[in-house]
């Protein structure tokens, strides 16, 4: 004993003290796995995130509507492309991780299995799905491993606007028809769940969580930041005259947070099995616009390799401008 | 499954946010040549005017000092005091210098 620390105690140690891990720092093992895991299904659901609202795109009631659901799809394009990014930094390749989602090995969000029936249900996605997310990746902007941490800081400045946009739908139809506020309700109705089922199970339920929270990956539990969640938008719901599904839902004066009903965890596990209204639909979406996109990509490559071959006869630039 | 094309080699991608400052790394990207790495950063990563100018590198160009080297390799700058201004006493009736 005495002065030699193991390479793990002074990972710990590292950690523990608000550094950030890069990618050629020594990592345990497990440590490199669960981020790849976890990055990787962060990109995965960034990516099948935009089917449920692209289906609404071309559908949109205003021009104004379809340039604002157009940005925000855009983004959740980039935050994909940010994620892998950051798990290529960890030694999986893109290849690899895009070949475990159309294989469905790969898990993502299984919010996204859920099916979009009306215009409001754009409205409570913004709202409630990209709120439930803001909360989880504002937590991330501190993970400790520093591509990660990166790539959150960029993904929470452009969410902003995603929830606000949602709201806003929301809050146009509250204060609509009858027909228009009945289907605002109805969109939160669905969506109010599955969303709160986001952050994942309760954490006596997480064996992986305590291991994430003493590496720093993690800074707040899924209970803590699902209490959170729902306190901030409870009042939220009041304000534009809605009411959250959930009989069981009071303010707590002791606690100082809301008291909520029961998680139905078996619709939670069953639709990350893989039994979702839309879990085949989805991974069939991706695999079909992966698809039909490899003419694109070897075009591309072949453009590039003519491209290389007549500059190769050309004199070298030669400074950045 | 179907596996994807062959992998586009990695760009680091380099914005200067605005005239006077230097380019800042931002992230990287894939892609098969220089001129679609250029216009894909663009797409990425200054979507919200936060670039004037972007740089593209092959990732494969970048070579970076190791970790695990760090003290012996910056070792020599941390005991040269006399470089930082505070070293030097000059008493305050001088004015600033
Ligand atoms: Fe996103
Ligand atoms: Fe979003």
């Amino acid at each position: 004993m005495g002065e030699t620390h193991s390479l793990e105690d002074r990972f710990q140690a590292f950690v523990e003290a608000e550094n950030k891990v890069e990618p050629k720092h020594w990592m345990p093992d497990g440590y490199r796995k669960t981020l790849v895991r976890q990055i990787s299904q962060h990109a995965h659901s960034e990516i099948v995130g935009m089917l449920p609202e692209a289906n609404w795109i071309t559908r949109a009631p205003s021009l104004r509507a379809k340039l604002i659901l157009l940005a925000k799809v855009q983004d959740e394009a980039g935050h994909g492309l940010y994620l892998y990014s950051a798990a290529e930094t960890l030694g999986t390749s893109r290849d690899q991780m895009i070949d475990d989602l159309h294989s469905g090995k790969a898990k993502y969000s299984s919010i996204f299995n859920y099916p979009t029936l009306t215009w409001a249900d754009m409205g409570a996605i913004g709202w409630l799905v990209d709120g439930a997310a803001i909360a989880n990746q504002v937590m991330l902007c501190r993970t400790s491993y520093g591509p990660y941490s990166r790539a959150m800081v960029r993904i929470c400045k452009e969410e902003s606007f995603h929830q606000r946009q949602g709201f806003e739908i929301m809050m146009h139809l509250a204060k609509g028809t009858p027909e228009q506020k009945a289907m605002a309700q109805d969109a939160l109705n669905r969506w109010w769940w599955p969303s709160i089922m986001m952050f994942g199970p309760s954490d006596d339920q997480s064996p992986n969580s305590a291991q994430s929270m003493k590496w720093r990956i993690k800074r707040k539990s899924n209970d803590e930041l699902r209490q959170e969640f729902i306190d901030k938008t409870v009042p939220q719901a009041e304000f534009i005259g809605l009411t959250i599904p959930d009989p069981d839902l009071r303010w707590n004066e002791e606690t100082g947070h809301y008291d909520f009903g029961t998680i139905n965890w078996t619709e939670f596990f069953d639709v990350i099995a893989g039994n979702g209204p839309c879990n085949a639909e989805r991974l069939a979406a991706r695999q079909k616009a992966h698809d039909e996109g490899a003419w694109v990509r070897e075009a591309a490559a072949a453009y590039a390799a003519k491209q290389a071959s007549r500059s190769a006869r050309r004199p070298a630039q030669t400074h950045a401008a | 499954m179907s596996t994807t094309t062959h992998q586009w080699p990695l760009w680091e991608v380099f914005v200067r946010s605005k005239n006077g400052l230097a380019h800042k790394h931002v992230g990287s990207l894939h892609a098969p040549d220089s001129e679609m790495a250029l216009k894909n950063a663009r797409d990425v990563y200054t979507r919200r005017s936060e670039g004037i100018s972007i740089w593209v590198v092959p990732s494969a160009a970048i070579t970076a000092s190791s970790p695990d080297e760090k003290d012996p390799l910056f070792a020599p700058s941390d005991d040269k005091v006399y470089r930082h201004p505070t070293f030097y006493d000059i008493p305050d009736e001088v004015g600033h210098m």
